[in-house]
């Protein structure tokens, strides 16, 4: 796309960076306004599941059609409140601490595929490189915890770190499943293994991917401390946990990361498992036939199908978390930490071992019509070796 | 991808992130402003990897050292800080040490950085040699092939001009599994002093520092 853009503004080689720098901007202004929008509606949708579940009047009401005021009247409130720092707080770091919560989030758009082609950056291991950058969240929480000076937010970062840390590892290995079925980390080739009918998504895979996709869902929402497990912020054990001091802006942009991290997790979980931009029913195939179509508008309509698609099911995704923090309790800090390391990990361990031999022992599936990408693995590695082999 | 120019650009933006973060370490006189430094200072090596083509690696430093070390470092000073916002002293000696072992590690460094042919110079056949960077013209290091070089299918194995291989050659299962013994030495140490440390408790002083 740069090269396109330098080509057309017939631009010398040596300004070609400005054509660089100019769609760099592009697509992380595009992929801000998408991920704002996103937080914007994910408030509105939190107002209203909360509104519709706990029988609460006002978030049903209030608002105009819709309610569609309410986010455009949160958002001024943050705008105008006093923005305090506690005289107690590390000033510096007490600032700094909600850019590197929602930073790290931000990242994870980037390699984050929308649809086929749709991606910022192709990474070769996305899949790896968006657990890593959603494992850096957590600093700016500890950081703003540390820094507040106050003992409400000391213990809520401390909470915050030792639940992340140790949610982390059964993330990582139920992610790691699909990885394993597709023989891949690009996450690309990952949602194009899946292709078909929905049986074919991973989760469907075989019983082990099944489970391991419930063990996500529930390190997912950990994760990103959300409610049941907001033990970070329990309101009333630790007034606000880790942003108790935190009040305006600073406060909305963990807010908003908080809300951005609900969409990336859903978004990768969406590519791992439920088929990526794929939908249900392969109609993308049979109207614009196979996927490497040469007309270019054929080929920009089936992105776009693909991206709806996608966002469709990330929105059912972070609907699901919202639901689930309005109707389930809040557990223990020791009953979530067992919950991790004596449930949710042996599980996942256990559903890795269960999938690696469903795939030695049943290459070709239940039925035997095979998976169209199971043994891709094997395959690329046979490449490799081949390659090496043959210099 | 950028080009040529940007990539420069984009090197030097990195360099200084590096650099930057890395001064903040050495001269915070307060333990948490130095872990932020650190994180500032790793993320930008994680990014010049990301630049250099080595994803895998870039990645890896990332979740490794940015997102496992100084959490973990983070979670264990506010576990042990008498009081927030403790300042950290070093005192003469500890300057003169680190000087001392700071001096011969630049220099080694700066030789090893000077020695390394431009890569204009390295033919194609030549670039195979090293997994981690990609010069242009090189196959794309995947992380399959990285694997494979860890379990001793390295492409060192196979020398371009045909020559005998080596007998330091096989890979790096070697250092692979070394790493693996070290960790596991490093797990049961660390059970050994969680062990010890559970019947005797807290000690009061650290009790006091978390619950002021």
């Amino acid at each position: 796309m740069a090269q396109w853009l330098s080509d057309w503004l017939t631009l010398s080689p040596q300004w070609e960076w400005v054509a660089y720098l100019t769609v760099a901007l592009l697509q992380a202004v595009i992929l801000l306004a998408l991920v704002m929008t996103a937080v914007a509606l994910a408030t509105w949708a939190e107002r209203k599941v909360a509104g519709r579940i706990q029988d609460r009047l006002g978030p049903t009401r209030v608002g105009g059609r819709f309610g569609w005021l309410q986010p455009l009247a949160d958002g001024l409130k943050l705008f105008t409140k006093e923005d305090l720092i506690p005289a107690n707080a590390d000033a510096v770091l007490f600032r700094l601490a909600p850019y590197l919560s929602f930073a790290p989030v931000f990242g994870v758009f980037m390699a984050l595929p929308f649809s086929d082609g749709w991606v910022a950056h192709h990474f070769n291991t996305a899949a790896f490189f968006i657990l890593a950058v959603l494992g850096l969240e957590v600093f700016g929480i500890i950081l703003g915890g540390y820094a507040s000076g106050s003992k409400w937010s000391l213990l809520g970062g401390m909470r915050e770190a030792a639940q992340v840390v140790s949610y982390e590892v059964p993330l990582a290995f139920s992610a790691m499943l699909p990885i394993l079925l597709a023989g891949t980390m690009d996450l690309v080739a990952i949602g194009e293994a899946q292709r078909g009918w929905f049986w074919n998504w991973f989760v469907f895979h075989d019983p082990f991917t099944f489970v391991a996709f419930w063990i996500y869902v529930i390190c997912a929402v950990a994760g990103t401390n959300r409610a049941p497990f907001d033990l970070a912020e329990a309101e009333s054990e630790l007034v606000a946990g880790f942003h108790t001091e935190y009040s305006g802006f600073r406060w909305s942009v963990f807010y908003m990361g908080e809300y951005a991290a609900m969409a990336a997790v859903c978004g990768l979980g969406v590519v791992l498992f439920l088929g990526g931009w794929n939908g249900p029913i392969p109609v993308a195939e049979w109207l614009f036939g196979p996927a490497s179509s040469t007309s270019p508008i054929v080929n920009f309509l089936s992105q776009l199908l693909g991206a709806v698609n996608f966002i469709i099911k990330c929105i059912i995704g972070v609907v699901f978390m919202i639901s689930l923090r309005w109707t389930l309790p809040r557990p223990r800090i020791d009953q979530v930490m067992s919950m991790c390391w004596k449930y949710c990990f042996p599980l996942a361990a256990l559903a890795f071992l269960g999938a690696t031999l469903w795939v030695l022992m049943l290459p070709d599936g239940l039925l035997g019509q095979g998976h169209p990408k199971a043994s891709t693995c094997e395959q690329s590695v046979m490449v490799t070796v081949e390659r090496i082999e043959t210099p | 991808m950028t080009g040529p120019d940007g990539m420069a650009i984009l090197f030097w933006l990195f360099a200084i992130v590096t650099c930057g973060g890395a001064l903040v370490v050495v001269l915070s006189r307060h333990i948490v402003r130095a872990a932020v430094g650190l994180i500032l200072s790793l993320f930008g090596v994680a990014m010049l990897f990301l630049l250099a083509g080595a994803e895998f690696v870039g990645a890896m430093q990332l979740m490794i050292y940015v997102g496992g070390t100084v959490v973990l470092l983070a979670f264990g000073v506010m576990l042990t800080a008498r009081r927030p916002l403790l300042p950290l002293s070093t005192t003469r000696d500890q300057w003169l040490a680190a000087v001392l072992l700071a001096c011969p590690l630049t220099v080694i460094l700066v030789q090893a950085a000077l020695s390394y042919a431009p890569t204009d110079s390295v033919s194609a056949q030549v670039d195979a040699h090293s997994g981690v960077s990609t010069p242009v013209g090189m196959l794309p290091v995947t992380p399959a092939r990285l694997g494979m070089a860890l379990l001793g299918f390295s492409q060192d194995n196979h020398r371009p001009d045909g020559g005998e291989v080596s007998h330091g050659d096989s890979g790096y299962l070697l250092p692979f599994e070394l790493i693996s013994v070290h960790l596991l030495v490093v797990l049961i140490g660390a059970a050994y002093l969680a062990r010890r440390e559970v019947p005797s408790g807290m000690t009061p002083r650290d009790n006091q520092g978390q619950l002021q």
